[in-house]
């Protein structure tokens, strides 16, 4: 399961192309282990400055139990505060407080101006900050963050789980299981299970940067899941882990080949995209530089259009031919259909169910996006929160729901989100903004804007590719599905459930705070 | 083929320094002038771009309106003494329902004539009042009603303005009904009446050349045709004047102008029937307040022979709580009887009274009222033969579609192209002070640039929204609540099945 760090590159340098491809390179360690942050100056809830008469006694590192002041062996001088690490004024009741504790009183402790101007309503500063911690450290964040709910006042922000008093006597965590099967018809395809309720969402190479793609693929190997392609092509750096590889086929066909269809254990079929439903794709033409035109076979610096909807399918007719023919050409792949949440969800999920698919995956309007019309994520197609309950409720009805499975996605921000999508209906979920925030992504919106993301994270300009490493983001991965999956176990546990499959459609373990019903 | 409708725009730089949201601030006194400062890596060299305005003093340029908030710089400056905090400023911008987002989108619009892109997913509230509480449905795989879209260089956005004949009449074979006249314009915008606070310098100018340019309409009053001057003569078929009072039969705009609008009156049939007869061609629209009794009065004058309603919501897309009070003594429901024949007989038309109600109902938003005026004249059969205009609240493109698809056929606007003119709605002017950012030096063809790039940007994405929803032709989106979903329906659906009442609806 683990690689030793002899067989890994060295944070920071990437082999070439070429040694990515031999086995060795292909093997993830799933530990954890510690990923600081990229940045010299980490942004938290608070900040703590230390004033010039500091005597550099290490007190504070003394008292500190939160690593904030390191006081290195050897070193006179102790390292500028780890302020994001603080956990705020609480810490003066429990004994541990550095300011209080510092004999010079050079130390102050405030609010940091900065957390307040992070992030939106969906993904408010807390969230962030928290995925932050538990990319750094594969542990649950620190309780002073509000890391499961965020403050769109609506949808699973306004859900709560309802806990029974306690859980049965014989149920333990170590046996909890988080496996997900996502072929459910019996045929003669594949049983594909995976090991936690989710997997990577699909980001085209020319969204975003090869090494975040690559990060993505290699926790998805760690995990036994999947990522996707996106629909930017199929990348030869994605061999090495082509059996947690999802091959997308999207209008734009960018990269679309027999090999790449056959290569994939699941076959991707994007209908349309939640932040975007009914637009189709764009990638600006900054972003298409010679590597991604040479991938989608295009011109260099052109604007590249997905059209909407594929011209090809009108009808679910038109939809099973295009299953058809993916099935025929890799007859051990499962099959599965990307839709987003127009009015007749339900129908759309029943027509992918009788043309042949193995997976309907509910993409929600408030899903993640490298460019779109804001006019567009704001008001096309329902959130997910209302799509997953009518698709459920619809299939139960057809006498079909145990024969497909149906994956949430679009506002699937925390651990809570895919217990409370899988309660009301799904039965799992697909990530990305999420893992995108675990590599520093703070949700400015300027993925599009010429050279891209100024963090390096949705770009495809040379310099900024640097800005991360493909060691580094596995890591910052595995550390986050780590907490993650610890996470959804802690919450099975106390709904007194011993496997994630148990929960689906446990509505009545869910109450709604803006529902009488609710106490 | 026919001609495509498209709105050219031209950058339209704004006069002054814009209000961003994010800013970043420095402790300089802690630098330590290192090497390597993070200013100068910034990716989006604003920081030297600053130095170098501020070097040749041309133009505007400010990082607290150009920065897109990366972080860089305040992350990894060596000494920590950068951090970012929202521009008060930006704060105090609008009020709460022009946002401060919604005027820096608006200012871009503007300037650039672009549709507002960007990275990420929706970081605004789940849903809120009014027009936030739908959403615009979209065509997927298995709808085969869907009409055919084959690109959205097809979709047409025109819309007709005038009453249409509940039937044809035709003997021996020969169409003997006289269609009324119908005004088409390509965009189901209208510019609005604009408040007298706002009327300084070449501003009602500007609008007018705006409308003229994309060929729509502004309303205007007769004596702001007048202070326009000669330069009038190219716009003249797109003002709309706003006759007042209603004696002034003989106005200086109406023999020309294909709309002409008066305000809402017992008397407003007999006003229309004596500007049909001076100008048969002529449109003549009814300007109604929105309120409670809207419904019914929309469908009374309706019934009179009304060819365009203008339902006028506040600001804010609100109606008015109460009705002023013009129905005289003795008006009595039973005068909202529809007169028969398929051209009624025009003349005085009395307001209905009021519902009586102890408990006054709440104020409903243009979402509320357009959907129930129209299902009003829907159930009575006389829908199409009414053309009805919204104005108030409208702040968005997405407004746009939204009301439309309520029940209205199109919208007027008025705040939104204040804004385009760097308006930062502070209301200084409305209490008689200065103009900070002193509206009235717009130059008239400046001012139409900015309004033009702001409606080729709407039009683009009414454009967006009409492809997705499988839909060519803005004229079918009118009440066509199949296309949308709206929140109160989809709570109940879901979460009502499950958790019982609401107790917030």
């Amino acid at each position: 399961m683990s690689t030793t760090q002899s067989t890994s590159p060295p944070a920071g340098t990437e082999p070439p192309a070429d040694d990515l491809c031999q086995p060795e390179y292909a093997e993830v360690a799933r530990e954890v282990r510690p990923a600081p942050p990229r940045y010299r100056n980490e942004i938290g809830k608070f900040s703590i400055r230390r004033a010039s008469n500091c005597a550099a006694c290490g007190r504070c590192a003394e008292v500190c139990a939160h690593g904030v002041h390191v006081h290195p062996k050897g070193y006179r001088s102790i390292i500028r505060p780890f302020d994001y690490r603080c956990t705020g004024f609480g810490c003066a009741e429990t004994g541990r407080y550095c300011v209080a504790a510092c004999p010079q009183q050079a130390l102050s402790l405030a609010e940091n101006p900065a957390f307040e101007t992070l992030g939106d309503y969906r993904w408010t500063p807390d969230l962030l900050v928290s995925t932050w911690a538990m990319a750094e450290t594969g542990r649950l964040p620190p309780k002073h963050l509000e890391s499961e709910v965020g403050a769109s006042g609506g949808g699973f922000d306004c859900l709560r789980f309802r806990f029974p008093p306690s859980p049965p006597a014989d149920l333990r965590r170590e046996d909890i299981s988080t496996r997900l099967v996502l072929n459910r018809r019996n045929d003669s395809r594949p049983k594909i299970t995976i090991e936690v309720p989710w997997y990577g969402g699909g980001m085209s190479f020319g969204s975003t940067n090869i090494r975040v793609l690559l990060g993505k693929a290699r926790v998805a190997k760690a995990f036994h899941g999947f990522t996707c392609t996106g629909e930017g092509g199929y990348p030869d750096r994605f061999i090495p882990y082509k059996d947690h590889v999802i091959t997308q086929v999207a209008t734009g066909l960018f990269g679309v080949r027999e090999e790449t269809i056959q290569r994939a254990r699941i076959v991707e079929f994007k209908y349309a995209q939640g932040a975007k439903p009914g637009l189709g794709g764009h990638l600006l033409g900054d972003k298409n530089t010679p590597s991604v035109a040479a991938m989608r076979e295009t011109v260099v610096g052109v604007s590249l259009f997905s059209p909407f909807p594929f011209h090809s399918v009108y009808s679910v007719e038109d939809h099973k031919k295009h299953l058809d023919w993916i099935a025929h050409v890799n007859p051990q792949a499962l099959l599965s259909a990307k839709v987003s949440t127009p009015v007749d969800v339900d129908m759309v999920a029943v027509g992918v169910y009788y043309a042949g698919g193995h997976i309907v995956h509910l993409d929600g309007s408030y899903g993640g996006t490298g460019a779109a019309p804001n006019i567009a994520k704001k008001n096309i197609a329902m959130p997910i929160e209302y799509a997953i309950g009518r698709v459920h409720q619809f299939l139960v009805a057809e006498g079909i729901r145990d024969q497909i499975t149906v994956i949430a996605s679009g506002g699937i921000r925390t651990p809570s989100d895919v217990v409370k999508a899988i309660a009301l209906g799904a039965d799992g979920c697909v990530i990305g903004t999420a893992e995108l925030v675990a590599l520093g992504c703070i949700r400015c919106g300027a993925c599009e804007s010429g050279r891209g993301c100024a963090r390096g994270i949705a770009t495809t300009d040379d310099q900024l590719l640097e800005m991360v490493s493909v060691e580094w983001c596995t890591q910052r991965l595995v550390n986050m599905y780590t907490a993650w999956q610890q996470r959804v176990v802690d919450l099975l546990y106390r709904l007194g459930l011993d496997s994630i499959a148990s929960l689906r459609a446990r509505t009545d373990l869910l109450r709604h705070l803006d529902y009488e019903d609710a106490n | 083929m026919p001609a495509k409708y498209v709105i050219h725009s031209t950058p339209a730089a704004p006069r002054l320094r814009p209000v961003g949201k994010l800013g970043i601030v420095d402790w300089r006194e802690d630098c330590s002038s290192c090497h390597n400062c993070v200013k100068r890596a910034c990716v989006y060299g604003l920081y030297r771009d600053e130095a170098d305005a501020l070097r040749s003093e041309i133009g505007y340029l400010d990082y607290i309106y150009q920065c897109k908030g990366c972080l860089n710089c305040v992350q990894n400056c060596t000494k920590n003494i950068l951090t970012r905090v929202v521009n008060p400023e930006y704060r105090r911008l609008g009020d709460a329902y022009y946002t401060p987002d919604i005027i820096l989108s608006t200012w871009f619009q503007a300037e650039s004539g672009r549709i507002p892109v960007s990275g990420s997913g929706y970081g605004g509230p789940f849903s809120g009042p009014g027009f936030d509480s739908m959403w615009t449905d979209m065509s997927e795989i298995v709808r085969p009603t869907r009409d055919g879209i084959h690109g959205r260089e097809y979709i047409s956005t025109s819309v007709d303005i005038g009453r249409k004949l509940p039937y044809l009449a035709f003997a021996d074979g020969q169409l003997r009904s006289a269609p009324p006249p119908l005004v088409e314009i390509p965009f189901p915008v209208i510019f609005d009446l604009i408040p007298e606070h706002w009327q300084r310098g070449q501003v009602v100018a500007a609008v007018a050349r705006a409308a003229a340019d994309i060929g729509t309409l502004a309303v205007l009053r007769e004596r702001d045709i007048r202070d326009i001057g000669p330069g009038i003569a190219q716009e003249r078929r797109h003002i709309v004047p706003l006759l007042e009072p209603v004696n002034a039969m003989v106005h200086l705009g109406g023999r020309s102008s294909p709309l002409v609008m008066i305000p809402d009156d017992r008397d407003v049939m007999a006003v229309q029937a004596s500007l049909k007869k001076e100008n048969a061609d002529s449109v003549v629209a009814i300007r109604v307040q929105a309120s409670p009794a809207a419904g019914q009065r929309v469908l009374q004058l309706a019934r009179h022979g009304a060819e365009v309603i203008h339902l006028v919501f506040d600001s804010h897309g609100l109606e008015a709580p109460h009705r002023p009070p013009l129905a005289g003594k003795g008006d009595s429901p039973h005068l909202c009887e529809a007169p028969s024949g398929p051209f009624r007989q025009m003349g005085t038309v009395p307001f209905c009274a009021p519902p009586v109600t102890h408990h006054p109902p709440p104020v409903r938003h243009a979402r509320d009222v357009l959907r129930d005026v129209h299902g009003t004249l829907v159930k009575q059969g006389i829908r199409d033969e009414v053309t009805l205009i919204a104005s108030g609240g409208i702040a968005l493109a997405e407004h746009v579609a939204k009301a439309i698809i309520c029940g209205a056929d199109l919208v007027a606007i008025d705040v939104p192209l204040m804004l385009a003119l760097e308006c930062r709605l502070c209301g200084e002017c409305q209490r008689g002070e200065l103009c900070p950012i002193a509206l009235e030096e717009i130059g008239a063809e400046y001012g139409a640039r900015r309004i033009v790039n702001l409606m080729a940007a709407w039009h683009q994405q009414l454009i967006e929204v009409l492809g997705a929803m499988g839909i060519r032709e803005i004229r079918r989106l009118r009440g066509e609540t199949g296309r949308a979903m709206f929140f109160e329906d989809l709570e109940r659906e879901t979460f009502g099945r499950l958790f019982g009442r609401r107790k917030t609806s």
